[in-house]
């Protein structure tokens, strides 16, 4: 395999800047684009938040952990809509078909890349900001409450969903169309392995040696330590930092090997089905 | 010392296999800088596939490609910024208004005096009138036009064109190849035209390569086409090399 020539690697500020006032033009320009941000994750907070109520009235234990299933819920959401922002903006193109116009431009992959990861930031927080302040208003839950601790679950769990991204994004360049389901559902694959709403220890003995080798089960183990028994858990947060580090890397050279085989089959100039 | 000129385009032995499909096989040419060429061919000929590997979009199976003297697509960012592209088989993105359509690319192409280069291209293409509107709205003759306008925008030495004036009324698709002309005339673009259009090719292109199942079966100018074929239009010397010459005039008689 031979390494990318350093001009597909090099940045460029400006062409990273055009594509994210692309996608900012667009979210501009339709309203209910703005309100799905919002919609999903406000519902969820409302599921969740009354559960934790009405199980807390009926559970010491649960009374104690207050707020766990609520920093939860945030924080899977930040996982899967993390991963959604970058995936739906790559989309955007396939759906406009703008590819071909991109790639045969001098937007390098990489840039992109780039653009798409400035995205999912500018998605998510336009969801997820007004949804942390509902959590405060409706059930008392303030996630900023958790400090640094919150911006080292942050960086991990964007860092899980932006590799995630990177291969969806790959594989939709290679297959087109058809793999467009991939870019919906894949995350939820890791829900019931990154124990997000449970502790590790309840899934058989097996399936936990798979569970360490995600990253966000690093973050949600974490969290749990630090509402129910008030510990910062540096040492997951670290691991799942060097996890993350990888998986991101290994998704940059999936990605550039699947654009490679794109250019090779043909399927860049065919972005549809 | 005879000073020779390196091609603008040089397409060489270029092969395109997809798995048991030879889509382009073996053809070469070279195009002068500043000459305007048709690629003429039937569905499948392999026209879209040899654009597609010009562009670096598709890798070849064998065989090289150079543009400006890079290889396509292995050195393809040192010429990108120096091409550009228009089909109607290619969209952009349907919300953005078309002025918004156009800074992203001027910015994704470093166009000095963005707003300058976006004012004389809404004069020249009679854009205005639809400037702020979004581009998915506009009706099939002004999306061809704003089409054009993005790949005129950093005013490409070599420009590649898929059927542009295909689903235009006359009048429109007249007045585009009218546009074409005068934009290669000034810049002295070198403009490569894949086209089903035969009155289009003759009419902007000084040379024409038709092509047939991935092959390169004539290569010559217009004029010398019709001498040699004993044509009048290059209609019916397309229609000679895709039925095969005694057929065709068999079918004229």
């Amino acid at each position: 395999m031979r390494a990318p020539s350093i001009s597909a690697v090099t940045l460029a500020p400006h062409r990273i800047a055009a594509m994210v006032r692309r996608y900012v033009y667009l979210l501009r320009s339709s309203w209910t684009r703005l309100l799905e941000l919002i919609y999903w994750p406000a519902v969820q907070l409302f599921v969740w938040g009354f559960l934790q109520l009405y199980i807390a009235q009926n559970s010491g234990f649960f009374a104690r952990a207050s707020g766990v299933f609520i920093a939860a819920v945030l924080m899977w959401d930040v996982l899967f809509r993390g991963q959604l922002g970058f995936s739906v903006s790559f989309l955007e193109e396939m759906w406009s078909r703008n590819l071909t116009n991109l790639m045969i431009s001098p937007l390098r992959p990489i840039e992109f890349v780039c653009a798409l990861m400035i995205m999912s930031l500018i998605r998510l927080a336009i969801g997820m900001l007004p949804v942390t302040f509902l959590a405060m208003a409706f059930f008392g839950f303030n996630v900023y409450s958790l400090g640094l601790a919150l911006a080292a679950f942050f960086l991990n769990l964007i860092l899980t969903s932006w590799a995630v991204g990177i291969v969806v994004a790959g594989v939709l360049l290679r297959n087109g169309m058809g793999a467009e389901s991939l870019a919906w559902t894949l995350m939820f694959v890791l829900m019931p392995l990154t124990c997000v709403y449970y502790p590790v220890s309840v899934l058989p003995d097996w399936l936990q040696v798979l569970a360490w080798t995600l990253p966000p089960t690093y973050v949600f183990e974490g969290m749990r330590a630090l509402l129910m028994e008030h510990v910062i858990r540096a040492d997951l947060m670290l691991e799942a930092f060097v996890l993350n580090a990888l998986y991101f890397g290994a998704g940059v050279l999936v990605f550039l090997q699947l654009l490679k085989s794109a250019r090779r089959v043909g399927s860049l100039l065919q972005t549809g089905e | 010392m005879l000073k020779t000129v390196e091609p603008a385009i040089a397409v060489d032995q270029l092969v395109k296999v997809y798995k048991t499909t030879r889509a382009v096989d073996g053809i070469s040419f070279a195009l002068e800088p500043g000459s305007i060429t048709g690629l003429l061919g039937g569905n499948g000929a392999g026209k879209t596939t040899t654009l597609a590997m010009v562009m670096g979009l598709i890798m070849p199976t064998s065989g090289t490609v150079k543009v400006l003297g890079a290889e396509m697509p292995r050195q393809r960012y040192q010429v990108l910024h120096e091409m550009n592209f228009e089909s109607p088989y290619v969209d952009m993105p349907h919300r953005l208004t078309v002025r918004q359509n156009l800074k992203v690319f001027g910015l994704l192409y470093a166009v000095e005096d963005l707003a300058g280069r976006i004012a004389a291209l809404v004069r020249e293409l009679d854009l205005s009138e639809f400037l702020d509107r979004p581009t998915g709205k506009l009706s099939a003759g002004q999306k061809t036009r704003v089409a054009l306008a993005k790949a005129l925008i950093n005013s490409p030495r070599v420009l590649l064109l898929d059927e542009p004036t295909a689903s235009l009324d006359p009048d429109t698709a007249d007045w585009v190849r009218g546009h074409l002309e005068r934009f290669r005339k000034q810049r002295g673009a070198t403009v490569l035209l894949a086209s089903h259009n035969m009155a289009e090719v003759e009419r902007l292109c000084e040379r024409v390569i038709i092509m047939k199942r991935g092959h390169i079966e004539d290569d010559d100018t217009p004029q010398r086409l019709l001498v040699r074929y004993g044509r009048e239009t290059l209609e019916e010397v397309f229609l000679d090399v895709a039925r095969g010459r005694g057929e065709a005039r068999e079918a004229a008689q």
